[in-house]
């Protein structure tokens, strides 16, 4: 437990590399050809059928060549059956190399969707088992981005632009490679024509890099403001506040809009340049050409097939001004779901080096144990012992340290400096699928699936059968409210279970952690919004089921106090009281002492 | 089947870009023309490239010398070309950039305005996730097609000029050209109606797996705690594979589409090389002829697919624009009042006269079942509930979980409108207010806070008139907040983050207390708003509301005996009925339901001190 103190260091690094991050495109693509080697599925034979491919490119200008020179100006005159010849010949090749494309795409689409599927669906395992704190310092949504638009971006590229810009780089390659054939002269004069645009681009490469870095964070901005119109929906209307909304909205909008503009404009004008060179290219030609022509050099077919191959040549360039926007996206959505999986997570599972909890009843041992998000000391050099089958609570004001206790009990996040102990296993050795299966905490936030009630209960066990499950809500005592429910436990509970009350969502969240059977349960304010008849009924019969197990409940409802074996009292991030109720009660100048007489000036 | 329906979408998708020009007719103008110009020029580059050829090429060499004016002249006209395709390139992709832009803007502008007029029973019915793609790629996809639209519009002009120039040039020439063009249609309109299925598909999987991920992720909390980790990751890894395999399926088609459309174009300089060496024999055409006509079919294989890509991205954006219309037309939002009373600083008189409330019916994803399910009602969660919190009084509304009594609070500031029945204030009717009027008088402290990611200030004034720091302050200080925020690094400058991540529970509502105090409202509404605050901080906050200079009437949702014990009457809610009302006393007497409630705590205790009492008594004598 010594690594653990970057934790924070590192979820803002995440934050920083989801936007701009001086790194090269050719670093991305490597970064992320290593992480995805099935990439390299059949590469040999996807190469093969692109060059043969390629070829095709250049067919008809050698045909022209051919017709011209020997059929149309030959010295025979002209030659019908030489230019049938040649244009069937021709057509064969073409048939051939359309073949080979096809055969190429089809190769390339089901290995790279394959790859792009494979890091979806690693990249969404890595999220889950990055830290909570990583879960917390990056927006919810933008977590949900790198499994979705990030990588939807990249297949919508390579579906679109992706294969174009490939044949247009072969094409590039095969045409240069044709010219050099017929004339290395006139290839040397179309090179030099080219170099002043080649460094023009280079450079609006750059301006180009930040403006549509800009586009991508203002629509972060746009979504942001979005997001927040819909799920702020209840406050906004309940404020009156919809105008200051709009206005946020709209400033949002065209934010993004003027930022969309403005890479646009970047990237014409860097790409008109270009433009001129293919007309300084093509015009140098001629006037070469014609020179080359006249010192023999040249044939007339040569020179046309040459003039060709220029438009071929250029092609490619006014293709990538096409296709370039998207491909600056691709590879930055390709750099934001590499950025997330390089974070290591820095609560880890053991895995196979780590070790099972021993059977039977687990005791918590906590030495020296000190918590920070960074900031100041949430727990300060905690030392304590939780016996086996004892049931604990554990009180103190908001901001006591509670929660963070529960957390780290529970290994959601690792303690800065200390271990923790569950018999005697210190938590960073333990294997997460022994502790996950015996370690259950039920959180406050009742989080539910837009699924059934049955169905969030069986989350916890998915081979509970119909009869356990009514079974499980009986022992809690949850019946009436099941048989009030419209359609009983096939009720659905709408998304984040927001169809019922925050208190019914409480109710359907500790069935959930009941059934998972659990050695050490920790509930965490786990009944804060149920009626106090109903949470009474509950404790009782958690108090009867859990005997025999270990129960650390954390409350600000001292009825759980006072059922508890032993309260621990937290305060300013320090243990400061433990001991039964009964006990702890008679000291009336106590944390606990106060405590209490508030709690009994509240419910008397 | 299948082709009838894309038939049907690309009728439809023609119709979304007919809205489109509509919208924007002077950028799409503006595109339109540079590509035609651009257009033009591919044509006439063609002719040029024939005529250097023709007159400038094969006499220099033939004769062994070249007539350097033309020459030069030749090769001006070829960068004159250059520089007004660069003007027609400027035109045309500005302006379909610009159009595309505008129209986004335009319609996220819309949906997002629709958002907030809409009533929030609209949006109880739809996922959140649903709202966001419908505000961002829904709009993009309505539009996707706008940025090839002013191309593929050129390239149609310019495949007019081709046909004409051919038939200028040579009939037989021009018949071949005509096949060539023919096929390449006929290319793109299978393609597109192949496509259509296949992207609407994979338009589909591409959602599933992001709901998927929003809900995966949003209980990231409880997948953890339960160590649901491998069993979240099949269940995403099984959508993620169909949308693999949705996409591989339009990949294959594109993989046909692009070759062939690569190679028909070289097929039509074959053919013209066949044909015109016939016709050059016969003496129909010349040399600059053919070979103007072959590089004419070189240069339009480019743009021609501008084409085939409007018309495969027409069904996707068809989709798009379904659901944008679904969320346009949404009907039955808020009708707010014209009544708008003077703002007094006396409290105000709430009144429930037999409300009863239905939640409209659950989560409708599918688009057109929306419109038929607009008006239908599920289960009635509300009966008959008539109450009167009266000027200047509190009025506790207990009951157990799920009876009912968050919904009594949002019928209270209207969130909601109720099925029958009527809300007034002060004696006017809840919808005979104007929104403003309803905010100024009313204000609803919510279970769960939500904050927004701004600046405390922010987040408490809400940018409403006549709150300055010091009223911030004030109400800080009311909702026992100002300590913690004057800890904080910038005080009411820091920014809290999304959803207020950096605060506590407790933290939080105290600072949504606050937002509701600044206001200085004269119905305050609190839903068990102090659940997560400690009892002793709620005791303080509540003393400072009782003996406030605001004064406030207030309906107050709670389990807590002392919040109820500083209410002048409570009423007791059980399955969405109001079994009683009264005081404290006189309901702990009169209804059982309610006494077993609120005693709950004492009668536990007494219990255990029995068990304790027997268990001593046990020890003792053993």
């Amino acid at each position: 437990m010594t690594t653990t103190a970057t934790a924070p260091a590192k979820a803002k690094v995440v934050n920083e590399t989801a936007e701009e991050r001086p790194e090269s495109t050719w670093a991305t693509i490597r970064r992320g050809l290593s992480l995805s080697p099935e990439l390299r599925t059949g590469l040999a034979g996807t190469l093969f059928f692109a060059i043969i491919s390629m070829v095709g490119r250049a067919a008809v200008p050698v045909a022209i060549q051919q017709a011209i020179d020997k059929g149309i100006a030959g010295p025979g005159g002209l030659d019908v059956g030489f230019v049938g010849t040649v244009a069937a010949i021709t057509a064969g090749v073409l048939a051939v190399t359309t073949l080979c494309g096809y055969l190429m795409m089809r190769r390339l689409f089901t290995v790279s969707e394959t790859a792009l599927a494979n890091v979806r669906v690693r990249t969404f395992r890595h999220i889950h088992d990055l830290s909570m704190l990583h879960q917390q310092s990056e927006r919810r949504g933008s977590l949900v981005s790198r499994v979705t638009s990030d990588i939807d971006q990249i297949t919508q590229f390579l579906q679109w632009g992706g294969v174009i810009l490939i044949i247009s780089a072969g094409q590039l390659l095969v045409t240069a490679g044709v010219m050099a054939f017929y004339s290395w002269q006139l290839t040397l004069v179309v090179l030099v024509a080219f170099a002043p645009a080649v460094f023009v681009i280079r450079a609006f490469q750059k301006r180009l890099a930040g403006a549509y870095g800009l586009v991508r964070q203002r629509m972060g901005a746009l979504l942001a403001a979005v997001s927040e119109s819909v799920v702020g929906a209840p406050v906004i209307r309940a404020y009156g506040v919809s105008e200051r909304t709009r206005t946020r909205l709209n400033t949002a909008i065209d934010g993004h809009k003027t930022s969309q503009m403005r890479a646009l404009r970047t990237s014409v004008i860097g790409f008109s340049s270009g433009e001129i060179a293919a007309g300084l290219a093509t015009a140098a030609v001629v006037v070469v050409g014609v020179q080359l022509g006249i010192g023999g050099t040249l044939t007339i077919g040569q020179l046309t097939a040459y003039l060709f191959l220029v438009t071929l040549f250029i092609q490619p360039v006014q293709i990538a001004a096409e296709v370039l926007n998207e491909a600056q996206n691709a590879v930055a959505g390709w750099r934001r779901v590499l950025d997330v999986l390089d974070v290591a997570p820095d609560v880890a599972d053991p895995g196979e080096q780590g070790v099972s909890l021993p059977e039977g009843p687990i005791d918590v041992r906590f030495e020296d144990v000190s918590f920070t998000y960074g900031g100041p000391i949430v727990l300060d050099d905690v030392d304590l012992d939780i016996p086996a089958k004892t049931r604990v609570a554990v009180v103190g004001e908001t901001g006591s340290g509670k929660t963070t206790f529960a957390k780290l009990l529970t290994r959601l996040m690792d303690p800065t400096t200390g271990t923790v102990r569950l018999s005697g296993v210190p938590l960073d050795q333990l294997r997460f699928d022994s502790l996950r299966s015996r370690v259950v905490m039920v959180p406050q936030d009742g989080f539910l699936f837009d699924a059934t009630v049955a169905e969030n209960v069986r989350f916890a066990r998915p081979d509970l059968t119909d009869a356990d499950l009514a079974l499980a809500f009986t022992e809690l005592g949850l019946t009436d409210w099941v048989e009030s429910l419209p359609n009983g436990l096939a009720t659905r509970v709408g998304e984040r279970g927001e169809a019922l009350s925050v208190g019914e969502r409480q109710l359907v969240a500790l069935a959930r952690a009941y059934v998972a059977d659990p050695d050490l349960l920790v509930l965490d304010e786990a009944t804060s919004a149920v009626d106090p008849a109903t949470e009474v009924r509950l404790q009782r019969t958690l108090d009867a089921v859990t005997r025999g197990r270990t129960t650390v409940a954390i409350a600000h409802r001292l009825s759980t106090a006072q059922a508890a074996d032993e309260v621990i009292v937290v305060d300013k991030g320090r243990v400061v009281q433990r001991g039964p109720h009964d006990k702890l009660v008679q000291d009336s100048g106590s944390v606990y002492g106060k405590l209490y007489a508030s709690w009994l000036e509240q419910t008397r | 089947m299948a082709s009838v329906t894309s038939r049907d979408v690309l009728a439809r998708g023609f119709r979304v870009l007919g809205r489109a020009i509509k919208d924007e007719p002077r950028i799409f103008a503006f595109a339109v023309g540079g590509s035609v110009l651009f257009g033009g020029l591919v044509v006439g580059s063609a002719y040029v490239i024939g005529h250097i050829v023709g007159k400038i090429i094969v006499p220099a060499i033939e004769d062994g010398a070249v007539d350097n004016a033309l020459l030069w002249l030749g090769a001006l006209a070829v960068l004159a070309i250059s520089v007004l395709r660069v003007v027609g390139i400027f035109g045309r992709r500005l302006g379909a950039g610009y159009m595309q832009f505008r129209l986004q803007a335009r319609y996220r502008r819309l949906v997002t305005g629709r958002y907030l007029d809409l009533p929030l029973s609209w949006h109880h019915r739809h996922a959140t996730g649903t709202l966001l793609s419908n505000a961002n790629s829904d709009v993009e996809a309505a539009w996707f097609p706008i940025a090839p639209l002013p191309f593929a519009v050129g390239t149609l002009v310019m495949l007019l000029g081709a046909v004409g120039s051919l038939f200028l040039t040579d009939w037989v020439l021009a018949l071949v050209g005509l096949a060539t063009f023919a096929g390449l249609f006929l290319i793109n309109v299978f393609y597109s109606r192949r496509m259509a299925p296949r992207q609407a598909r994979a338009q589909l999987m591409r959602g599933e797996v992001s709901a998927i991920a929003h809900e995966s992720f949003d209980g990231a909390l409880v997948v953890k705690t339960m160590g649901r980790e491998g069993q979240e990751t099949d269940r995403f890894a099984g959508q993620a594979r169909e949308l693999r395999d949705a996409l591989i399926s339009v990949g294959r088609l594109r993989g046909l589409f692009d070759p062939l459309m690569e190679t028909l174009p070289s097929l039509g300089t074959l053919a013209v090389l066949i044909v015109g060496t016939f016709r050059l024999r016969a003496g129909d055409i010349s040399v600059t002829d053919l070979v103007s006509i072959a590089f004419l079919f070189t240069v339009l294989a480019f743009p021609v697919r501008a084409i085939g890509w409007v018309l495969a991205e027409l069904p996707r954006s068809v989709a798009g624009w379904d659901r944008l219309q679904h969320v346009l037309t949404a009907t039955g939002e808020m009708r707010y009042g014209t009544i708008s009373p003077e703002k007094s600083d006396s409290p105000a008189r709430l009144a429930f006269d037999g409300v009863d409330y239905a939640y409209p019916t659950g989560a409708d994803t599918d688009d057109m079942a929306a419109a038929a399910t607009q008006d239908e009602h599920g289960p009635t969660v509300l009966h008959d509930i008539s109450l009167v919190v009266p000027e200047g009084r509190t009025v506790a509304l207990v009951g157990p979980t799920g009876s009912g009594k968050s919904t009594i609070a949002s019928l209270a500031v209207r969130l909601v409108d109720p099925a029958t029945g009527t809300i007034s204030i002060d004696g006017h009717d809840l919808p005979d207010l104007t929104a403003a009027a309803l905010a100024d008088n009313a204000a609803l402290v919510a279970q769960i806070p939500f904050i927004f990611d701004d600046s405390v200030r922010a987040n408490v004034a809400l940018d409403r008139p006549g709150i300055d720091d010091d009223a911030i302050w004030a109400a800080l200080r009311l909702a026992q907040a100002d300590e913690f925020i004057a800890r904080l690094p910038e005080g009411l400058d820091t920014m809290v983050g999304e959803r207020g991540t950096s605060l506590s529970g407790g933290q939080r509502q105290r600072l949504t207390l606050a937002r509701a105090l600044a206001g200085r409202p004269r119905l305050l509404v609190l839903d068990d708003a102090t659940s997560a605050v400690d009892p002793r901080v709620e005791a303080a906050i509540l003393a400072a509301l009782r003996g406030g200079e605001q004064p406030t009437s207030i309906m107050v949702v709670a389990y807590r005996r002392a919040t109820i014990a500083l209410a002048d009457e409570v009423v007791y809610i059980e399955h969405g009925r109001v079994v009683a009302a009264g005081t404290h006393s006189e309901l702990l007497a009169s209804t059982p339901g309610y006494a077993d409630l609120v005693t709950a705590y004492e009668r536990a205790e007494a219990e255990r001190e029995r068990e304790h009492a027997y268990e001593d008594e046990g020890a003792v004598t053993a």
